[in-house]
């Protein structure tokens, strides 16, 4: 097992605390970049790492950066805590047990933002967590690893926390924006783009907790090393965060491109009593089911590979579905959580889920016929390529898969009640 | 400087527009109608109801040279983008094809509608909106014509939510647009609506104590797309259909929004038309499409029971109902009588025609017509006032306006939107008054001057950019200097003065020195520029341009020397009963009035006039536009149009004054009044195309506002422009009160004057009768904030709460005007604990 680059307490026991992590190369990177290199210098060699946002869209965070209006200040640097997507559990790991290299991550981007301001935003049911985040912050501020004049030189930073209410929405950067802004989490419009008028409508970066967590090793060990892990296009390595019917669920940090094969039985030991694998949902909730054959478990979890069998690496939040699933209770648990989470502000999310919901339940409950199949299948068409935000297109992603991939589970629920 | 060009094809029709226009607009200017609900012309556009999706295509691009690329015909090569666009978030670029009728498209909309009619409770029969509401024109149109949502699956909820005093919300028939929240927040600035919750359940609610704390909120029911935001006054109270139009403009203030008065005959009325409800009618110089809720909702005194509608006489000591010929002949009698001691008194809610005989009369009776108002500077006005083609919307970046002795919000509330508008749009606004209003928070410049003050100030600039430190302390103060760097730099300079702690010398001494500013800057007889009088009635400047002026050496002289009084939409003994002690005891006194007033009680002959729902005339706003109203309503009773009570009155003393209509009135005013030569009705009557389209097949598009169709009125040019010569004349001296306390009476929009306080609905939004004082005050007379105190003024007690307004200079007891207590410019008075 080589070492981790993310989930580093699994090898060093203690990291949590700043001397252990200042003892294992903590805040090296963070005092190279800001004694020794220009802001411009350190985005390119982000860029040349071929790092890509974690948080599901996989843009290349050093291109994000790149994009921030020049001349145009203060701006500010937000990490996205809002650890929302069912499935998603590696940004909370990192955050409680390797904390300080998050931080340094967070502090690192905020230098090549040239941003003297942070906030970390957690979603709001993470408050002991962002309790214990604040404590940490405190100490980086009693060993000058924050605040004005940072390591001798004129460049100052300050983070600050924000708790959100509990909305799936406002894992969505603009809708963070706006609840950080203390106003009612919905997305923005774009463009602009954060990057344009982000927060308080200045230039603004936004980022996953685990892109941030990748910044540390980049700096210290250099973007070719980087480059060295994982595939062409989809550099580095990945929190694969493994659910559902498999004996070891939890995060598996694997480089890019390894495949379900070897996350589901290699490190996840498989699936209880040897049943087949029904489907995969690689994104959490957000995702288009793929079936479980034997193409799809050799196929490579990066950027590029999963859209060729129709789906998404999204935050890489792989819930395994055995033969003994019922595909039609899948997508009604789905459909109830879109339902749920929609923030309201576009006609087809905030009716279209509403109405998907419905009809999924009345399928599930058995109190609907084979055309409420299709009538589901056709209000996700409705839905599609028609939302203000992604919420929308992720509510009908595991409808339109499910029913396409497994009607037979919804038929057999047909005439239940008849 | 002309905007560059954009082309861009439409459903195969090329349009060039300027580049930055959205193409839903673009669209629009075309006649291709693009459906929308939440986008609003007059707003930026959010996408939220994804209504107006369109299919976009873009010339193909060499990714090397940028060229575009063509195929064997030379034509561009269209690439489509995948998904469908909203076309109201999207700007024009060169060569976009966009495809609104594209099976795609039209699909697309297809499935937002029946999205929407999903939540909807399809309750049309019994909603407000049924027959002029977007969604149902929309879904008639775009919609699927079949729904397969279960209706048991429907939400239901709250139906009946009162956002405020004046305002309700169906939560049902909400689509969340948003209009309503963002008209709030970014068009009026009182951000008092916002959403709560999420998904299906999200809901408008409303944030402010009290709820829908708002002069305008009104104006939220036209813009929504549905029936979800109707009015307390209208709800439930007619069908669209079922009601007639009648052109009008509003005489509350001298704004003079244009207004659409809708009737209906009512059951409860007896089979009489009423007013159902004030709408908008656009004008974009005047009002654009708003109106304030105080035009919208205050016009039930004209149905009111209380209403004159016969002629009264005195008989042993009693008004009694008398004949028509019974009145005339008394009166014509008394006047008589009295000869050239009779005393005219004339109030600036009249029309310009009644206003125009009214003085007519009085010179052939020989005696004096006056005006009663403590507001003057109209003849400054007429010769600097804004030029013809003014258009506070013009105002942006390189302009200024001066805001002087006026709460623009209290007293003309489509001004104060218009002008802080124009604050955003770069305009360096300047606002001066003795204490704290809500323009202030738009200014580039505040002054803050002592009660009494004002007309040094005014002059302080002229001297500050005269150079010249003309008789004022204040050139040399700090913000005097900069705000005067402000104003003779602005490209573009207005100037609305008020009336502000002042009295009617006062007035006519700060319009003066306002004028001498202009005229020092440079920003007189041209378009933008020019003077504004924010007058306490909505008809003053018409007054003044017919030539009423305010009695030369007081009422109250005046009163004392005249043997007959005739009075014209006045109330002096109701405003003031200390005048009616100035009477003599066996003067003479005919009223021409809606109600008994005071005044009317006072009188010998009283006849009843029609409101101006009920009778058409013109008035001329601030800005010297000269507007038509239109008769709505069949008059009440035996009541006559004012004019017309003048001319039968002038017709029993043997005057030649006959004219037979309005229009033969108007007619004499434009051969003799300066400035108005040669208007007609024809030419008040004169339309232009506007932007946006509103009103009818429009109203997705701008809302239920009424597309103007009867004349947008005339601008007048100002003496200046016209090359006329002005003596100003020095100005008299006023001296404002010394004293422990002066009382300063100040314009709140919801006063309790007649014409306001007959709306039920108005009733609790009506200016609280409270004396206001700055803190260290209240801790002087010793009581709590909500305390009642005594006001000793003249003699007499008045027992009112007094509440604090921390930006009041020491010394100074604010008051609303019309409650009651008889000072209608600032006064000594005393405040005392009550004892």
């Amino acid at each position: 097992m080589p070492e981790h680059i993310l989930l580093r307490h699994r090898d060093i026991p203690g990291i949590d605390d700043l001397d252990t992590y200042l003892a294992n190369d903590g805040f090296k990177a963070f005092e190279k970049v800001v004694t020794g290199q220009s802001p411009q210098e350190l985005i390119d060699s982000v860029k040349h790492s071929g790092l890509r946002g974690r948080g599901g869209a996989g843009f290349p965070a050093g291109v994000k950066w790149s994009f921030l209006t020049p001349g145009v200040f203060p701006r500010y640097v937000v990490a996205n805590a809002d650890e929302s997507e069912p499935g998603t559990f590696k940004d909370r790991e990192l955050m409680e047990k390797n904390p300080y290299q998050f931080l340094e991550g967070v502090a690192i981007c905020s230098y090549a933002a040239q941003a003297n301001t942070a906030y970390v935003y957690f979603r709001g049911e993470f408050w002991d967590l962002a309790q214990e985040i604040e404590k940490k912050i405190d100490l980086l501020y009693e060993r000058k690893l924050l605040g004005a004049g940072l390591f001798g030189t004129d460049y100052s930073l300050d983070i600050y926390l924000h708790v959100g209410a509990g909305a799936y929405i406002c894992g969505e950067e603009t809708a963070l924006l706006e609840s950080l802004e203390g106003k009612l989490g919905q997305p923005r419009l774009r463009p602009p783009f954060p990057a344009a008028e982000g927060l308080f409508a200045k230039p603004t970066v936004v980022n996953n907790v685990e892109t941030l967590a990748n910044l540390p090793p980049i700096v210290n060990k250099g973007a070719d090393w980087y480059r060295s892990i994982g595939t062409e296009k989809s550099t580095g390595p990945k929190i694969f965060c493994l659910s559902g019917n498999v004996e070891r669920p939890g995060n598996y940090e694997l480089p890019m491109g390894t495949t379900f094969r070897e996350l589901i039985y290699e490190h996840g030991g498989g699936i209880p009593e040897g049943r087949k694998i029904k489907a995969i949902m690689p994104a959490g909730a957000s995702s288009a089911m793929i079936p479980g054959t034997e193409e799809v478990l050799d196929t490579p979890m990066d950027y590029e590979s999963l859209p060729e069998i129709g789906s998404q690496l999204g935050s890489a939040s792989i819930i395994v579905l055995d033969e003994t699933v019922d595909i039609s209770w899948v997508t009604y648990k789905t459909s109830r959580f879109f339902k749920h989470e929609s923030c309201g502000k576009c006609t087809p999310c905030r009716e279209g889920t509403y109405w998907m919901y419905n009809v999924l339940k009345r399928v599930q409950d058995g109190g609907g016929d084979r055309d409420d199949i299709d009538l589901a299948d056709l209000v996700a068409h409705g839905i599609e390529g028609k939302c203000l935000c992604a919420l929308g297109e992720f509510a009908i992603m595991p409808v339109m898969s499910g029913i396409r991939l497994f009607r037979d589970d919804f038929e057999a629920h047909i005439g239940d009640e008849r | 400087m002309s905007e560059p060009l954009v082309t861009l094809t439409i459903d195969g029709k090329e349009v060039s527009v300027p580049a930055g226009t959205l193409v839903v607009d673009a669209a629009k200017k075309i006649g291709i109608d693009i459906p929308v609900f939440c986008y609003h012309p007059k707003m930026d556009p959010v996408g939220m109801c994804r209504m107006c999706l369109v299919e976009v295509g873009m010339p193909k691009r060499d990714r090397q040279s940028g060229e575009v690329v063509t195929d064997e015909n030379g034509d561009a090569i269209i690439e489509f983008r995948p998904k469908l666009d909203t076309s109201c978030t999207l700007p024009v670029s060169e060569g976009m094809v966009v495809q609104v009728s594209s099976e795609k498209a039209v699909a697309g909309r297809r499935d937002i509608v029946e999205f929407l009619l999903t939540s909807h409770p399809l309750d049309c029969p019994i909603c407000d909106k049924g027959g002029e509401c977007s969604l149902q024109e929309l879904t008639m149109e775009h919609g699927p014509g079949k729904s397969r949502f279960l209706y048991e699956n429907k939400m239901h909820l709250d139906k009946h939510v009162a956002l405020g005093d004046l305002i309700y919300l169906d939560q049902e028939r909400c689509i969340q647009c948003a209009r309503c929240i963002r008209y709030q927040e970014l068009i009026v600035d009182d951000p008092v609506l916002g959403f709560e919750e999420r998904g299906r359940r999200l809901q408008i609610v409303t944030y402010s104590d009290p709820e829908f704390d708002s002069y305008f909120s009104g104006n939220t029911t036209d813009i929504c797309p549905v029936g979800a935001l109707t009015t307390a006054d209208f709800r439930f109270g007619a069908r669209p259909w079922e009601l007639n139009a009648a052109p009008s403009i509003c005489p509350h203030c001298p704004v003079g929004c244009n207004l659409m008065l809708n009737t209906r005959r009512e059951a409860g009325a007896g089979g009489t038309s009423v007013v159902k409800r004030v709408m908008p009618r656009q004008n974009e110089v005047v009002n654009e499409i708003w109106i304030c809720d105080k035009g919208r909702f205050a016009h039930h005194y004209a149905s009111s029971p209380d209403r004159l509608i016969q002629p009264l006489v005195r008989k042993d000591g009693e008004l009694v109902a008398a004949t028509w010929d019974e009145a005339l002949r008394t009166a014509s009698e008394g006047i008589k009588a009295a000869g050239q001691k009779t005393l005219g008194i004339a109030g600036a809610r009249a029309a310009n025609e009644d206003l125009f005989v009214f003085r007519r009369l009085l010179e052939a009776v020989g005696g004096e017509a006056v005006l009663h108002d403590t507001m003057a500077g109209g003849d400054h006005v007429a010769q600097f006032g804004v030029g013809t083609g003014t258009n506070l919307k013009e105002l942006g970046q390189g302009d200024a306006i001066l805001v002087i002795a006026s709460d623009l919000h209290e007293e003309a509330p489509i001004w104060w939107q218009r002008v802080f508008a124009a604050a955003g749009r770069g305009t360096s606004l300047v606002v001066a008054n003795a204490r704290q209003t809500r323009l202030d928070k738009y200014a580039a410049q505040s002054i803050r001057y002592a009660y009494g003050d004002a007309v040094q100030i005014a002059s302080g600039l002229v001297g500050a950019v005269s150079g010249v430190n003309g008789n004022s302390d204040f050139a040399g103060l700090e913000t005097v200097d900069s705000a005067a760097k402000l104003l003779s730099e602005a490209r573009n300079l207005i100037v609305f003065f008020g009336g502000e702690g002042l009295d009617y010398e006062g007035t006519q001494a700060l319009a003066n020195a306002c004028a001498r500013l202009l005229v020092e800057t440079k920003h007189v007889g041209r378009p933008n520029n020019g003077l504004i009088a924010v007058g306490l009635k909505g008809n003053q400047q018409g007054a003044w341009d017919v030539g009423l002026r305010g009695a030369p050496r007081g009422l109250s002289a005046a009163l004392g020397a005249a043997e007959a009084v005739v009075l014209l939409a006045a109330d002096p003994f109701g405003d003031d009963p200390h005048l009616a002690d100035d009477l003599d005891e066996g003067a003479f006194v005919v009223v021409q009035e809606l109600f008994l007033t005071d005044s009317a009680r006072r009188a010998n002959v009283v006849f009843p006039a029609r409101s101006f729902i009920e009778r058409s005339g013109t008035f001329t706003t601030g800005e010297r536009r000269v507007q038509r109203f239109y008769q709505a309503l069949q008059p009440q009773g035996e009541t006559r149009p004012d004019w017309k009570i003048l001319v039968d009155l002038a017709e029993r003393l043997g005057f030649e004054i006959g004219f037979a209509s309005e229009l033969e009135v108007f007619n004499q005013i434009a051969g003799s009044v300066e400035g108005y030569q040669g208007l007609t009705y024809e030419d008040l009557s004169r339309v232009d195309s506007q932007w946006p389209p509103v009103g009818a097949l429009d109203l997705y598009f701008g809302g239920t506002a009424f597309k103007n169709t009867h004349g947008l009125g005339v601008q007048i040019a100002p003496g200046a422009e016209r090359g006329g010569t002005f003596k100003a004349g020095t100005p008299q001296q006023s001296e404002f009160p010394q004293s422990e306390w002066v009382l300063v009476p100040v314009t709140e929009l919801y006063d309790h004057g007649r014409t306001v306080t007959e709306s039920a609905v108005l009733k609790p939004r009506l200016s609280a009768k409270t004396l206001r004082v700055n803190r260290q005050g209240v801790e002087k007379i010793g009581v709590e904030p909500g305390q009642e105190i005594e006001l000793h003024l003249n003699g007499a007690v008045y027992v009112l709460p007094v509440e604090i307004e921390s930006s009041l200079p020491d010394g100074i007891v604010l008051v609303a005007r019309s409650q009651g207590i008889p000072a209608s410019t600032p006064a000594a008075v005393e405040l005392r604990a009550v004892s």
